[in-house]
């Protein structure tokens, strides 16, 4: 009885460490067409586009809306103690720091990441990947790595947008709904936010994000079977392990950097 | 024969189903050769092996005399160079237009000037007989325009060596010639060599030199008449079958069976 279990344990750490080989190969693959030529600059303005201008409706919607929850919140919190002249940088940090950067990455992985993983996994069903092979084309030069570029890209980009429309929710409902000083909201929100620890580090973040969500998404669609359930696996594996991987990233990252 | 490609001694098992066992055999330069056999029988696979989109459990494949089970990724996009593959499903990328699509390998490949790409891509949709299709993508078009469209694609660089799978599959009368008499064309003139996989049993006899029946994980190698003229229940029983039932020709014949009135 110890024997199978010992056996498949053994066959578990092989795979898995095969498949950690295989993630390590097909990422350097990725930074090693990102910079070599030729570039695909078409390909990746079209990807971008996919990413970017397709997720804005939702980001802004969002945005506003967490922004709008967060000045509720925070004035609710912050009258008890006679301080809600601090609403501004309440809002501003929690979203300049962390929600900005995690809800924007976990919105773009279930809009964007999902369909980069199903149309690839797609791909691979049709046997379009195998065409381009057969044309001498590697599609981790062709296809993967434009879709990596390009929510690495749009990411920090979506971000900065989300906190806008977030920023604006939140002066929405403290100054105008809950009559907080104008020129006070501003003025905290101004002070409490400096752009080298949080502008850039919130860029960083959200570029991390990018990164790891784009290889996800491209690395799950490469390797699904060629198979409907294949994509449809893809596309749940890739929300499921892009957002677990956005909240480790996002502690580690805290954790190192204070950012 | 002057070899093109070899097969020697391959194993395959995919999952439990061992689908070659100790499959050997050889494709002629310039030679048209169909690999036929039944539902199952590893017709894709082989041509994937051949192509090395697959590798084999073991045993040796040799394209233009190099060893390519063993070779890397990026050595075997210098040996595909040479080869044009037509895929069942026509594999043509469905974010690009038909134009876009047949002109790919030309501006991946080539130098060539965007007029006289332009001018080539047309003349091979031409060929296929889907001149108007340019600026189509390809869920506009049928299963059939598809394939043809493919087609133009795995031979506009000109390769020595085009692998199809089921080409015929799905074409009217009309277009199974018209594909039959332009790879029959392009293989005499060019001298390219062609391997296809059919269950189209008419044109197959009419175009092959060679053919390869694949049964049980190995093959049966031969020409057209000898394979009217073997009598391997097998091989019989899949000629008839594919037949309706009508008794075969003679060995020899000019490889068309005739319905009885």
């Amino acid at each position: 009885m110890k024997t199978p279990t010992l056996q498949a344990l053994g066959f578990r750490t092989v795979s898995l460490v095969g498949h950690l080989g295989c993630i390590v190969v097909f990422i350097g693959e990725v930074v090693t067409y990102a910079v070599r030529r030729p570039f695909r600059a078409r390909r990746l303005v079209n990807e971008v586009f996919d990413v970017g201008v397709l997720s804005l409706a939702i980001v802004c919607l969002s945005g506003a809306t967490v922004g709008a929850v967060l000045g509720l919140q925070g004035y609710n919190t912050l009258s008890r103690f006679g301080a809600e002249g601090s609403l501004g940088a309440v809002v501003g940090l929690s979203l300049v720091r962390e929600l900005g950067p995690v809800l924007t990455a976990l919105l773009v992985t279930g809009r964007a990441g999902s369909a980069m993983a199903a149309e690839i996994a797609s791909m691979v069903t049709t046997q379009q990947l195998d065409g381009l092979r057969m044309m001498s084309i590697n599609p981790v030069d062709f296809v993967v790595t434009p879709k990596a570029l390009a929510m690495l890209i749009a990411m920090p980009m979506l971000n900065a947008l989300f906190i806008v429309f977030a920023l604006f929710g939140g002066y929405l409902v403290g100054v105008v709904l809950l009559g907080v000083d104008s020129g006070v909201y501003v003025a905290s929100l101004e002070h409490a936010i400096t752009f080298e620890d949080d502008v850039a580090g919130t860029l960083l973040k959200s570029g991390i994000f990018g990164a790891l969500v784009g290889c996800i998404a491209t690395y799950r669609g490469y390797i699904s079977e060629p198979t409907s359930a294949g994509v449809s696996a893809a596309t749940t594996g890739t929300v499921v392990t892009a957002s677990v991987a956005v909240l480790l990233a996002d502690y580690v990252i805290t954790a190192l950097w204070g950012v | 024969m002057d070899e093109r490609i070899c097969v020697e001694d391959i194993f395959l098992s995919l999952g439990d189903r061992k689908v070659f066992r100790g499959f050997s055999c050889c494709f002629g330069r310039g030679q048209i050769s169909i690999v036929m056999g039944g539902s199952g029988a590893g017709k894709s696979t082989l041509l994937r092996l051949l192509a090395g989109l697959q590798r084999p459990d073991r045993g040796s494949i040799r394209v233009a005399g190099e060893e390519i089970t063993r070779l890397s990724e990026r050595e075997l996009f210098r040996v595909r160079d040479h080869i044009g593959m037509l895929f069942q499903g026509g594999a043509l990328l469905d974010s690009m237009t038909v134009y876009e699509n047949v002109a790919l390998p030309l501006r991946e490949h080539t130098r060539l000037a965007e007029p006289d790409i332009a001018a080539e891509v047309g003349r091979r949709l031409a060929a296929v007989g889907l001149p108007d299709t340019e600026p189509l993508y390809p869920r506009q078009l049928s299963g059939g325009m598809l394939r043809r469209a493919a087609l133009a694609r795995a031979i506009v660089t000109d390769p020595e060596i085009v692998l199809c799978d089921e080409p015929f599959s799905g074409l009217d009368p009309v277009n199974v010639r018209r594909i039959e008499h332009l790879l029959t064309d392009l293989s005499r003139k060019l001298g390219l060599t062609l391997i296809l996989t059919s269950h189209h049993l008419p044109s197959s006899l009419r175009m092959a030199d060679h053919i390869v029946f694949m049964v049980d994980g190995q093959a049966l190698c031969g020409s057209p008449a000898e394979l009217l003229a073997s009598d391997d229940k097998r091989v019989s029983e899949f000629l008839e079958a594919e037949h309706n039932g009508h008794p075969r020709p003679a060995p020899g014949a000019t490889g068309v069976w005739q319905a009885p009135s």
